[in-house]
């Protein structure tokens, strides 16, 4: 029977937190019935954009934190990720599947969240994130 | 062809780490499996970044196929690994080859034109006779 959720949680800028999250939401996602690919899709995307938060936004500074406040209902997951980082400007990011930049090693976690959530907006200076992912009708 | 499987396995790990590849020679090719189906992640990639350029940078590997069957995540700094591990080989004229990638991974090459630029083949025979 599926079961709405909504979760508020503060986590050290340390990349374990990432996969104690995204197991967390799994389940929140499975308990509300979407299917495997959207699983897989939401996964991807929250490894990009925790990472992002913890690595790039915080730095990996144990003095900050990483705000993670997300809901799951039966056809819909949103989630906020905000970090306590400078910010940084999506549009100044090349994109990555341009030929001069395909040898690039770093620069595609943003072409993966947008491409596996169906809308992602970034706010105020960029260190906060809101995503969101329909739940698809058919599990591929 | 018929290909001879190696009866030398590498572990790539010395007793404090945790083991993350299967490595296999057959002939002069250099197959990597990875043991954990989640390993690809930004937690885990760079220890195993560093077992595969050890393969090229201290055993002298120059023809490696990465076997991707026991992979079910992938993050964006595999990619970069991945790339990386591609210009090294191509540096001192060795060759990266992947195969047994699943559709759901490839999804992962394809959205980002990776498939263009690394050799990806559908299993591992194929990948064996591609150098």
């Amino acid at each position: 029977m599926p079961t709405p959720v909504q979760t508020d949680l503060t986590v050290p800028s340390e990349l374990g937190e990432v996969r104690r999250i995204q197991g967390e939401i799994k389940e929140a996602l499975q308990s509300n019935q979407f299917g495997d690919r959207d699983l897989f899709h939401i996964e991807l995307a929250l490894e990009e954009a925790l990472v992002n938060a913890i690595k790039h936004g915080n730095q990996l500074d144990p003095d900050k934190k990483v705000f993670v406040r997300y809901s799951v209902i039966p056809d819909r997951f949103d989630i906020r990720i905000e970090d306590q980082g400078d910010g940084f400007c999506p549009e100044d990011v090349p994109d990555p599947t341009a030929i001069e930049n395909l040898e690039r090693p770093c620069g595609r976690g943003l072409l993966m969240i947008r491409s596996f959530m169906s809308d992602v907006t970034y706010h105020g200076k960029g260190n906060v994130v809101t995503m969101t992912k329909h739940r698809s009708n058919d599990d591929e | 062809m018929a290909y001879q499987p190696c009866v030398r396995g590498i572990n790539m790990s010395s007793q404090a780490r945790r083991q993350r590849l299967v490595v296999e020679d057959i002939g002069d090719v250099t197959v990597v499996n990875f043991v954990d189906k989640k390993i690809l992640d930004e937690q885990n990639i760079q220890m195993i970044g560093d077992d595969l350029f050890r393969l090229v940078d201290e055993l002298g590997r120059r023809k490696l196929l990465l076997n991707f069957s026991n992979v079910e995540f992938m993050s964006s700094a595999a990619l970069g690994k991945l790339i990386r591990l591609h210009q090294r080989l191509a540096q001192v004229g060795g060759k990266l080859v992947l195969c047994e990638i699943s559709k759901t991974i490839l999804e992962i090459f394809t959205l980002t034109k990776l498939d263009k630029m690394l050799k990806i083949v559908k299993d591992e025979q194929t990948g064996l006779s591609s150098f």
